[in-house]
């Protein structure tokens, strides 16, 4: 292509411990042009705009902005060469005025006092340009969660901004107000601005979109003209890859039903009315995108949340699962998707760590509890599970992402479970740890164990599980049998209710 | 069998860096030492014993809170208004100044059950207010230290005695509480056999029972505790209300050591149980910690408050150097863990 860039990043690599998080990638934004980027969760996109924003340092490539070489230092550093970004999560100081959030860090001054009738003025100038009606003196967190999008937005623009980044800019905006967006896009597109527009949604990218590139893995798979591809095309160059062997077999017969989750609805507005019933030595996969409530999900089943309606069955009687501790008593197990902020105690020891959740066991009388009885489970639990850990006195800490699953799930298997709910079982784990995770999960639905498992591989889900439910924006999108599915299925079911202003927001 | 040779590099590595707050301590005691080398006698020996045993008590009570992520304020306060109550109850028959003129003398385990029991409720009360309210616990110990003083302050100065300490304690409290056995040359007082019942008790508590382990989990990490089914409200109230039941029993105790008690009885209390609790190792962010650590720690500050005294540095300048030794303590603490993350 004989085009000038705006901006080029040239062949970037980013390695985090264990994982290659952008691998060669080559992203050339032409001037006034939308450039959608396109992959699945953990595809790199974010991990991109990071380094791109000088969040991430760079382990090789370089980036050319406006014909010269730079290395941002961060996101102040970047906006003071004009790219900002809109971030996915929404960063604003609730308690203070939309105008404050909008020129924070670079408020016009009179003297040693802040300028509030400019600021006032700048706001007004900037929101009457891009149609937007919201009040500059009101308060951040009393506006919607749309109205607050959409400020975030002028606030990109106010830097003004030769290159915006926006990820996932409409997750939380109705049809209407994605309209006004791209209106202000097609504007800022007519000044010679350049837009790097991530999200998942196929037909706001087919609508919006001049380039579309397509990642996956950390690698980049395609750059293409928006009219010489099509929606199908990108879904198969997103999933892409063949199914290997990276699956232990195996021979389900699943038993009767033992559970039945009727109508689960969220407190808030995370997920609403799912169902699904769960056999006797089944592993159900969970699938859908991040927001898709299917966390939520799993933690209001084991009564972390509330829920507001539905009724749990556990063999054929319902069960009251409102807290952790009952759920336990109730022989259901969870392994959290955070496992630093909700599974680990970090400082302290693999033995503490596995027998928390079991100490009744190991009881000598009354008042105390037997280290002999403690020590000969925690032995057994580390060699049964091949943990590999210096001693049983080690901080948990200190051992690698895949043992620390380990022990967790070794933690629950003493609770003698007989539903255990995974979430993200496999997530920032090597290979090998992942394999025996997927063996330990098998010798648990072969003792007749039933498993749900969240994942955000859809390669895993389709090789781990014998059903999967796709949850989309909160709503269930459908149940499919793991041998006749495949990733593009899955993600049509993933993306079913997205286009809708739907339950979660 | 293998033998593990000493290594005397990574002894030092640790003792300058993450103990280094003991050998600071270690010199300050070798200098008071060379200032008045008479610090070392039996007598002061004793005298130290006797003086932190109840320090000691009190600590490992603190400790407890701390190590759930809590802090609790009203430590010493609790302990005035269960000094004025206790010893309102335990005076001498013939005393002239009795509060209560016509109580008849009551055996020392019904008003010390009454103050175990009350300050039980107490503390219950500061720990629903950190569980279920969600109130900060500073805030939440910190408002209850201020109720305290002002309902011991209200209970101990009224007609027709007024503020006057509250004396004429029965000689079988105070014989309890500053007598001792004769070992040869050393003489145990009766007060640090309590604090040595005491320590094993809590040693078993925390490192043997599930409770302890809750305690430790709590104190780790909340959520993956909640999560593990533990039901960490409960752990949260059981824990100052416990600690709120040693503060009564070391009230009783004190009203004894010191034969009378005011308002201002347990003034700062707190202070030097956490600087004990920080010094012996106790992170402030919970969950780590240990009984032993605690001990040390009573011990290094009362061997500093008395040894300072000892040498005749003025009241004053012992505030400044404890000071500077708890804002050192926590310094230290927090480097270990900016290292870690």
């Amino acid at each position: 292509m004989p085009e000038s860039y705006i901006l080029e990043m040239n062949h970037i690599t980013k390695t985090f411990p264990g994982v290659k998080a952008l691998d060669d990638i080559t992203l050339k934004v032409v001037p006034g042009t939308v450039h959608s980027l396109m992959g699945e969760n953990g595809a790199g996109k974010s991990t991109l705009m990071n380094c791109l924003l000088g969040i991430y340092a760079l382990d090789q490539g370089e980036i050319i902005f406006d014909g010269q070489k730079v290395n941002f230092k961060g996101p102040a550093d970047a906006l003071r060469s004009h790219i900002s970004m809109v971030h996915q999560e929404l960063n604003q100081v609730l308690d203070r005025s939309v105008m404050e959030n909008i020129w924070l860090g670079r408020f016009p001054m009179k003297g040693i006092l802040v300028d509030e009738q400019q600021m006032y003025q700048d706001t007004k100038k900037i929101f009457d340009e891009l149609d937007i009606h919201v009040d500059p003196k009101v308060k951040s967190g009393a506006l919607q969660v749309a109205d607050r999008q959409m400020v975030e937005i002028a606030k990109a623009i106010s830097y003004d901004a030769k290159v915006i980044a926006m990820d996932e800019p409409t997750s939380s905006l109705t049809e209407n107000e994605v309209a006004h967006l791209f209106r202000i896009i097609n504007m800022l597109k007519k000044r010679g601005v350049s837009i790097i527009y991530i999200s998942h949604k196929m037909e706001e990218i087919m609508k919006i979109s001049d380039y579309v590139t397509v990642m996956r893995d950390g690698q980049l798979v395609a750059t293409r003209k928006k009219n010489e591809i099509t929606t199908d095309e990108i879904i198969r160059l997103m999933v892409g890859r063949e199914l290997k062997e990276r699956y232990p077999k195996r021979e389900i017969t699943p038993g009767d039903i033992v559970l039945e989750v009727k109508n689960l609805t969220a407190q808030g507005a995370e997920f609403r009315d799912v169902s699904i019933d769960l056999h006797k030595g089944e592993i159900l996969g969970i699938a859908g995108l991040v927001g898709a409530g299917r966390t939520e999900f799993l933690e209001t089943l084991f009564g972390i949340r509330e829920k507001k309606s539905g009724t749990v069955l556990l063999n054929g009687s319902e069960i009251d699962n409102s807290t952790p501790q009952k759920a336990r008593k109730n022989g259901f197990a969870m392994l959290t998707e955070e496992r630093r902020y909700n599974g680990i105690f970090a400082d302290l020891s693999v033995s503490f760590n596995s027998i928390i959740a079991s100490l009744d066991q190991y009881k000598k009388n009354v008042i105390l509890l037997s280290d002999r009885k403690i020590k000969k489970t925690v032995d057994r639990t580390v060699s049964d599970l091949n943990i590999k850990t210096p001693n049983n006195q080690s901080p948990i800490g200190n051992l690698s992402g895949g043992n620390q699953q380990k022990v967790i799930l070794g933690r629950w298997l003493l609770t003698e479970p007989n539903i255990l709910l995974l979430d993200e079982p496999t997530r920032g784990i090597d290979v090998g740890a992942k394999y025996e995770i997927y063996q330990i999960m098998n010798r648990l639905a072969a003792e007749g164990k039933s498993i749900i498992m969240v994942s955000s591989e859809m390669p895993e889900l389709l090789g781990v599980c014998d059903r999967i439910m796709v949850m989309s924006n909160g709503r269930q999108a459908g149940i499919l049998n793991a041998k006749e599915a495949n990733q593009v299925m899955l993600m049509e079911a993933s993306a079913k209710y997205v286009s809708e202003g739907g339950a979660a927001s | 069998m293998k033998t593990r040779p000493i290594d005397l590099k990574s002894i030092f590595k640790k003792l300058f860096t993450e103990k280094i707050i003991y050998v600071v301590l270690f010199f300050l005691i070798v200098g008071i030492v060379i200032i008045q080398p008479k610090f070392l006698s039996i007598r002061n020996f004793t005298n130290i014993l006797a003086q932190s045993s109840t320090k000691i008590i009190i600590a490992l009570a603190a400790g407890m809170v701390l190590m759930v992520r809590g802090c609790d304020l009203s430590t010493g306060r609790m302990i005035g208004l269960a000094a004025v109550i206790s010893a309102s109850l335990l005076q001498d028959a013939d005393y002239a100044y009795r509060m209560y003129p016509h109580l008849k003398e009551l055996p020392i385990i019904v008003p010390l059950l009454l103050v175990v029991a009350m300050c039980a409720c107490l503390g219950l009360i500061s720990g629903i207010c950190v569980a279920h309210l969600k109130v900060p616990p500073i805030i939440a110990t910190l408002a209850m230290q201020l109720v305290l003083y002002g309902a011991a302050s209200i209970y101990f100065d009224r007609p027709p005695y007024g503020a006057q300490p509250i004396g004429g304690i029965t000689i079988r409290l105070t014989r309890l509480c500053v007598g001792s056995i004769q070992f040869g040359p050393i003489r145990l007082p009766y007060l640090t056999i309590i604090a040595i019942v005491t320590i094993v008790i809590m040693w078993i508590l925390w490192n043997k029972t599930k409770f302890g382990k809750y305690m430790y989990a709590v104190g780790g990490n909340p959520e993956a505790a909640e999560v593990s089914g533990v039901n960490v409200n409960r752990i949260l109230k059981i824990t100052y209300a416990l600690a709120a039941v040693m503060y009564a029993v070391a009230a009783v105790l004190e009203v004894g050591r010191i034969g009378s008690a005011s308002n201002s009885t347990g003034n700062g209390y707190e202070m030097d149980a956490i600087a004990s609790c920080v010094v012996g190792g106790v992170s402030m962010s919970g969950g780590i910690g240990s009984v032993g650590g605690i001990v040390i720690g009573a011990l290094i500050f009362t061997v500093i408050n008395y040894g300072l005294s000892f040498i005749g540095v003025n009241m004053y300048w012992q505030y400044i150097v404890k000071g500077m030794i708890i804002l050192f303590a926590v310094i230290v603490d927090m480097r270990k863990y900016a290292k870690r993350k």
